[in-house]
């Protein structure tokens, strides 16, 4: 997917101004669809917050009194047969809206840690490799060329299968997920970060920050970073709704977040042998999934236009 | 062009060999190793293990098992596959003729459908159907594929679509033949949900590029120029427009076409097609490790030949990039 990268142009100096907060925020505030992606997702990300005081019932207790074997329905569906449970419940007679809720505190911790791992990783290696050039950068680039030619999701699907079964236990833990999938995916972030510093280190305030004295790590970080970070931005969002549903594919295919903690992906798997007789298992958790990505796509696009405006 | 071609071919060796390395080293650190199938079995005593070790060379450093690795590699032994009791290659081999079906379709599916939906968004920009099929194609890019293909089969597997005249529309959730005799009805009623969700990804990024990628095009001074000596807009767009604009998207295309076989795991598996991805999946749950590595590594080749593909036909249509 390399090349399908925007090439990264760096701000002008004189955007860093008041004026840039300004337009910034105007040019925003005209996406219409990235508002209604900041609504939508400040209502979920609130959900995940409040699961614990939102959510009508445990999430991982089995309703003894009302399902017997069957899933419930939903209460707008069958208002007696549901049992008092609005979503109705999943196959083993859990609430489903419970576990939807927490559910949405994992997916969107997945996606927020894994890719302030990635950004870390790619900031770091990108700089260094633009900064320096020469053997720095040539190593550096053959190492993301590696990671960038091997499949993401069939790579991933190995890695960790091969950690569940040398860490002998069922379950992953929610950590390892995130480092797995934050190992594999800095390239990207790696190689915007390299483009913009190619730049930005010919540039006449990085030759006056060098001649004043400044060491190469501060002059890294003080004063190229903060010009390069308007793609960063972009691209970490972006990320962060990939990796949503890269965490939700592999938690569907049993290998992300394990049961009995419930994510939007792994409450899919269980919902396939049971399309027959409860489409709301099937629907609900896909839908969670579908609308947080789309209003995170929708803020990236929102900001690449808000940011800067050549970028596309 | 001819040295340029050989010069980046050569380039790809070092980034393969590179790629195999690591693919080695995660083979290696796999529990148990190469030998995890008989670490379960109570027959074999530890005993067994450290002669089967010294007799597999198992016991050699790493870098000379990766020597020996690399040489059975290139002469086309993959090793053996514990799941399906054959070599790697003649089980990866022996399903990708239906995995390449399936992928064939969908490509054909989502560049015709793509390029023409994201001219047509680009000719009528700002209409109400630009802003339809952008906002599908986000919608396609959002949708995670697996959940597409479970409301498929919700739709028209359990469900079926009612149509007027007491008919309905009924498609198979499984498999990609009923009976074993041929039927070309039941074939394509079998394609037509997993080329659907295959072919989902694509079709939406195709779009958005072939659109923004006319819509570049457009501002340009050429079709200006077009234009003021009068030519038809067809003409205009035809021979002038899209002939500039399809560049930059042949590169993508190119790009993507790897990214196909990824999808196909998750497709095959949800509809059991009998593919190379499902084998890889099943590979997975029983850690079959060669299996898993020798489509890895297929795939790799495939991606590191897509992008040199895609420089290639890039340097070839356009004349202003020089190949030097």
């Amino acid at each position: 997917m390399a090349a399908i990268i925007p090439s990264a142009q760096p701000f002008e100096e004189e955007d860093t101004a008041v004026y840039s907060k300004v337009t910034f925020w105007t040019r925003l505030r005209r996406h219409k669809l990235a508002v209604a992606g900041i609504v939508v997702l400040g209502l979920i990300t609130l959900c995940a917050i409040l699961a614990n005081v939102l959510a009508p019932f445990d999430p991982n207790a089995i309703d003894n009194v009302h399902w017997q074997g069957n899933p419930l329905p939903p209460c707008f569906q069958d208002a007696v047969l549901c049992g008092g449970h609005p979503l109705g419940t999943d196959a083993v007679g859990r609430d489903l809206l419970s576990r939807l809720l927490f559910g949405a505190r994992i997916s969107l911790q997945v996606g927020i840690f894994t890719v302030l791992f990635e950004v870390i990783i790619g900031v770091i290696v990108g700089a260094f490799a633009g900064y320096y050039g020469g053997w720095v950068d040539w190593v550096m680039m053959r190492i993301t060329d590696v990671f960038l030619s091997i499949p993401l999701l069939p790579l991933l699907l190995v890695l960790t299968a091969i950690v569940a079964a040398s860490s002998n236990k069922a379950s992953l833990s929610f950590w390892v997920i995130v480092l797995i999938i934050g190992a594999l995916s800095w390239p990207t972030v790696a190689r915007l970060v390299r483009a913009s510093f190619l730049v930005l280190r010919e540039r006449e305030f990085a030759e006056a920050a060098r001649a004043v004295g400044n060491g190469d790590l501060r002059i890294i970080f003080r004063h190229l970073l903060p010009n390069a970070v308007a793609p960063i931005v972009v691209q970490a969002t972006l990320d962060v709704a990939n990796v949503i549903v890269l965490e939700s594919t592999l938690s569907y295919l049993g290998f992300g977040i394990q049961p009995p903690t419930a994510s939007w992906g792994n409450m899919l798997s269980d919902a396939q042998a049971n399309l027959q007789i409860a489409w709301w298992a099937a629907v609900f958790p896909g839908l969670c999934i579908l609308f947080t990505v789309l209003s995170i796509n929708y803020i990236g696009d929102g900001l690449r236009d808000a940011l800067d405006p050549n970028m596309k | 062009m001819f040295t340029y071609v050989v010069r980046r071919t050569l380039a790809a060796i070092p980034l393969l060999l590179l790629i195999s390395i690591i693919l080695f080293v995660i083979l290696n650190n796999a529990p148990g190793g190469p030998l995890a199938p008989y670490l379960q079995n109570p027959h074999i005593t530890p005993a067994d293990i450290e002669r089967l070790k010294h007799n597999l060379g198992l016991d050699k450093p790493i870098w000379f098992r990766y020597v020996v690795w690399l040489g059975t590699i290139l002469h086309g032994d993959f090793g053996y596959s514990t799941t399906n009791s054959e070599p790697v290659l003649d089980a990866i081999l022996g399903r990708l003729p239906a995995t390449l079906e399936l992928m064939g379709i969908s490509f054909i599916v989502s560049l015709g459908i793509g390029l023409s939906a994201g001219i047509f968004s680009a000719v009528r920009q700002y209409s109400f159907w630009d802003y339809f099929i952008t906002s599908l194609a986000f919608f396609g890019q959002s949708m995670p594929v697996f959940w597409f293909a479970l409301m498929l089969q919700l739709l028209f597997s359990v469900h079926g679509i009612p149509l007027p005249g007491g008919y309905e529309i009924v498609l198979p959730s499984a498999g990609i033949s009923t009976t074993d005799s041929f039927d070309l009805g039941d074939r394509i009623e079998h394609l037509i949900m997993p080329v659907m969700v295959l072919s989902l990804l694509n079709l939406a990024l195709y779009s958005r590029f072939m659109r923004s990628s006319l819509l570049e095009v457009t501002k340009t001074d050429y079709m200006r120029t077009a234009a003021a000596k009068g030519l038809s807009s067809a003409a205009i767009l035809f021979k002038h427009g899209l002939k500039n604009a399809l560049i930059p998207v042949v590169t993508i295309v190119a790009i993507s076409l790897p990214g196909v076989l990824g999808g196909a795991i998750v497709t095959e598996t949800i509809f059991a097609w009998p593919g190379a991805g499902r084998m890889f999946f099943n590979a997975l749950q029983n850690s079959d490790i060669a299996l898993m590595m020798g489509y890895l590594l297929i795939l790799a080749v495939a991606v590191v030949f897509a992008n040199l593909l895609a420089d290639v036909l890039y340097a070839w249509l356009d004349p202003r990039v020089k190949y030097d």
